[in-house]
C-alpha cells in the first residue's frame, strides 16, 4: 500500500506570535519552525498503516529550502521518501490543493492523509480542496473512538480501518455531538485530527537513516501548476486586550463580585 | 445580480442547528454590505419543515433542495448540490457556520466553483463586491483581514461573532431546487453516528460554562455539580480529552469548540494560547488555578490562586444558598 502524508512547515505552537508594527506579517526573530502538529498525525497513521499492511510512505512538503528539515523530520520518524516542491512565494489552500493534486497525481498513493488545518493559517480547507479536485473521498477530522492512553493506542495501531479488499477504508471523525463512521473509497483523502494518535519520536537510528534517504525536487513549475494565491491578506492586527482583571482573596469574594459586580450568577 | 447564499444547517435528529441562525444573521450583514439580496438552501431528505421554520428570518428566498442521498450528511453528495444551486442562482458569496459540517461542506463546495475561501470569519468591512474578511489565524493571536480575488467567495462563520437572527421581516419564498444526479453517487458511505448525549445545554449555547482542565486530575464530579447548580455547559481543555476522561466534545479552543458565554469557569486550566482560542470572547471569565503565574490569569476578570477541589464545592454551596434565601 502507497500512503502519501504531509509535512507542512509552521512557527512552534509554542512560540508566542507577534505582529509587525505595520501589519505587513509577524515578527521572525526568535522563532522556532515545527512540523504542523496536524501533519505530525498524519505521518505516524501512514507509518502505522504501512507496518500493517505492508508498503511505503511517501512525505510532501511545498514551501522553500527550509521545508528540508521538516521532510527529514518525517523521514527520520519512518517515512520512505520525500517530495520537495520548492516554492519560494505565498500559498493559499487553493495554491497548496493544486500543487498537492498534481504530486499526487504522479504518485498515484492509495490513500493521502494531510492535516485537517495549518496551525499558522488555521484554515482547515486544502484536503477538502484536494479530495473534490481529484474526485476522491474526504475523511476530514480522523479520529478513533480508543483514547490516547488506551491498549490500542500503546500498541500502535491504525485508527484508519482498511477493508480486507484494499477497495475502501472506515475513518471515525470527530463532529459536533459525537464521532461519526465513514466508509471511503479508496484512493481517498483524509485529514487528521488531535485524537488520531500519539505520534512517535524520532530515533536515533531514525535520524541517521533519513540522512540518507531521497528527498525529490519538483517546481510549480514542473508540475504544470500555477500556485499563485487567491487569498490576498491586507493587513494583520493584534487582537483587541482584554482589560485587567483581578485576583480574590477567597470563595466568598469571588462570589459576591460574581452575584453584585459582574451581576452573572 | 450577485447574491449571498447561506447553508443551513440541521442536526442528525432534523432539527436546526442553533449556529445557522448566527450565520443567517451574517449574511443579512453581508448581503447590506453588499447590495446583494440572502437567499438560504436547505438541503435534506424532506426539507419542507426546515424551510418554514426559516421563513421570517429575513431572507428573499429559500431553497429547498430534496433528496434520499441526504439523509445523512456526507461531504460528497452535499458539496454537488449546493455549488450547483450556487451557480444556478448565480451567487457570488457562499456561506455558512463554522461547524464541524460547515468546515467540511464549504471548501468542497468552493472547490466545485473554483472560489477561494475565508475560514471562521469574525467580521466584514467594504462595500459591493469589494469586501474584506476578518479571521483569526496563529490561534487567534493574530487577526487577518483578507481579500478574496476569485469572482465566487466562499466562507464560514464563526457563530459567537454574530448575534443570532432573530425573526421579522417578510417571510421568505420557498422554491424547490432538483437535486442533481451526482449526490446520489457518492463514493462516501455513512456508516454510524455515535452520539453524545448530555442532559446539559449545548456548550457552544450555554450562558455558563464550567471548564476542567489536567489539574482535575481526570474527576469532573465538582465541575459537573457546579454546572448543574448554574445550569451551566461543561467544557474542558484538550489534555483531558485526549486523555479520555471525557468526550472529545467538550474540547475548547483553536480545534475543538468556541464559545463566547456571559461566564466562563476555568478550573484547572494552564491558558495555552490553543485553549484561550476557543473561550477569550466570553463576557466574564474566572480562573482557579493553583499556580499564580498560570497565564490563564492574564485573561480572567476574577482569578483565584487555590485548589479547584476546595473552590468548586464552596462556591456551589454560596450559590445554592443565595438561591434558597
Ligand atoms: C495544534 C494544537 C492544537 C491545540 N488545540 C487545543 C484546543 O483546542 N484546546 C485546548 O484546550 N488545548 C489545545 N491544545 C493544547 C494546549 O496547547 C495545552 O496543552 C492544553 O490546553 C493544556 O491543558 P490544561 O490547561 O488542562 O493542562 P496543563 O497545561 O497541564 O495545566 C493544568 C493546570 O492545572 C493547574 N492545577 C493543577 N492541579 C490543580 C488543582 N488541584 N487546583 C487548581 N489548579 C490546579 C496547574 O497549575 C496548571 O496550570 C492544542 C495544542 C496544539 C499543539
Ligand atoms: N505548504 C504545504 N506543504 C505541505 N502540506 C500543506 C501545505 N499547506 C497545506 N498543507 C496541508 O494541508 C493541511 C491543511 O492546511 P490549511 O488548509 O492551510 O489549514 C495541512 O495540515 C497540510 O497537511
Amino acid at each position: 500500500m502507497k500512503i502519501l502524508v504531509t509535512a507542512k512547515r509552521v512557527e512552534d505552537p509554542e512560540s508566542k506570535i507577534k505582529v509587525k508594527a505595520d501589519g505587513s506579517g509577524i515578527v521572525q526573530e526568535g522563532l522556532k519552525y515545527k512540523i504542523n502538529p496536524f501533519d505530525e498525525i498524519a505521518v505516524e497513521e501512514g507509518l502505522r498503516l504501512a507496518a500493517k499492511h505492508g508498503g511505503e510512505v511517501v512525505v510532501v512538503s511545498i514551501g522553500p529550502k527550509e521545508v528540508q528539515e521538516q521532510l527529514r523530520h518525517a523521514l527520520a520518524m519512518g517515512a520512505t521518501k520525500a517530495v520537495w516542491v520548492n516554492h519560494g512565494g505565498a500559498l493559499d489552500p487553493m495554491s497548496a490543493a493544486g500543487l498537492l493534486k498534481a504530486v499526487l497525481e504522479r504518485e498515484k498513493p492509495d490513500l493521502a492523509i494531510l492535516g485537517k488545518q495549518s496551525i499558522d493559517d488555521d484554515q482547515n480547507q486544502t484536503g477538502q480542496y484536494l479530495a473534490e479536485w481529484l474526485g476522491w473521498s474526504q475523511a476530514t477530522f480522523a479520529s478513533k473512538v480508543e483514547s490516547l492512553e488506551s491498549d490500542a493506542e500503546k500498541a500502535k495501531t491504525p485508527a484508519i480501518h482498511i477493508a480486507a479488499d484494499g477497495k475502501s477504508a472506515q475513518v471515525v471523525r470527530e463532529v459536533d455531538n459525537g464521532l461519526t463512521t465513514l466508509s471511503v473509497k479508496l484512493p481517498a483523502i483524509v485529514t487528521s485530527d488531535l485524537r488520531l494518535n500519539l505520534p512517535r519520536y524520532a530515533s536515533l537510528p531514525g535520524i541517521m537513516k533519513a540522512k540518507n534517504k531521497p528527498i525529490e525536487e519538483l517546481t510549480p513549475a514542473a508540475l504544470g501548476v500555477d500556485a499563485s494565491p487567491q487569498i490576498q491578506v491586507v493587513k494583520l492586527s493584534a487582537p483587541p486586550p482584554r482589560k485587567a482583571g483581578v485576583k480574590v482573596g477567597d470563595v466568598q469574594e469571588l462570589f459576591t463580585k460574581l452575584k453584585n459586580e459582574a451581576k452573572v450568577i | 445580480m450577485s447574491i449571498v447564499l447561506i447553508v443551513a444547517e440541521s442536526q442528525p435528529d432534523g432539527h436546526l442547528r442553533k449556529a445557522t441562525l448566527h450565520a443567517i444573521a451574517a449574511g443579512k450583514e453581508l448581503a447590506q454590505k453588499t447590495g446583494a439580496p440572502l437567499h438560504l438552501a436547505v438541503l435534506a431528505e424532506n426539507p419542507s419543515a426546515l424551510a418554514e421554520q426559516l421563513k421570517p428570518y429575513g431572507a428573499v428566498v429559500i431553497h429547498t433542495v430534496a433528496s434520499p442521498a441526504f439523509a445523512h450528511y456526507v461531504a460528497e453528495s452535499y458539496a454537488p448540490a449546493v455549488a450547483a444551486l450556487a451557480s444556478s442562482i448565480g451567487a457570488d458569496f457562499v456561506g455558512a457556520a463554522a461547524t464541524a459540517q460547515g468546515r467540511d461542506l464549504l471548501p468542497r463546495v468552493a472547490a466545485r466553483l473554483k472560489a477561494a475561501m475565508a475560514s471562521d470569519v469574525l467580521a466584514f468591512s467594504g462595500s459591493g463586491t469589494d469586501v474584506t474578511f476578518t479571521r483569526p489565524m496563529w490561534a487567534g493571536s493574530v487577526i487577518a483581514d483578507v481579500k478574496l480575488k476569485t469572482s465566487v467567495k466562499a466562507l464560514t462563520i464563526r457563530a459567537t461573532e454574530f448575534s443570532a437572527a432573530e425573526p421579522g421581516g417578510g417571510p421568505a419564498e420557498v422554491k424547490a431546487f432538483p437535486a442533481p444526479a451526482d449526490v446520489a453517487s457518492s463514493p462516501t458511505q455513512f456508516v454510524s453516528f455515535n452520539e453524545v448525549k448530555s442532559a446539559r445545554p449545548e456548550l457552544t449555547e450555554a450562558s455558563i460554562v464550567v471548564s476542567g482542565g489536567r489539574g482535575t486530575k481526570g474527576d469532573f464530579k465538582e465541575i459537573e455539580a457546579l454546572a448543574d447548580e448554574l445550569g451551566a455547559a461543561v467544557g474542558a481543555s484538550r489534555a483531558v480529552c485526549d486523555a479520555g476522561w471525557v468526550p472529545n466534545d467538550y474540547q475548547v479552543g483553536q480545534t475543538g469548540k468556541v464559545v463566547a458565554p456571559k461566564l466562563y469557569i476555568a478550573a484547572g486550566i494552564s491558558g495555552a494560547i490553543q485553549h484561550l482560542a476557543g473561550m477569550k470572547g466570553s463576557k466574564v471569565i474566572v480562573a482557579i488555578n493553583k499556580d499564580p503565574e498560570a497565564p490563564i490569569f492574564q485573561v480572567a476578570d476574577y482569578g483565584i490562586v487555590a485548589d479547584l477541589f476546595k473552590v468548586l464545592p464552596e462556591l456551589r454551596a454560596a450559590i445554592h444558598a443565595s438561591k434558597s434565601s
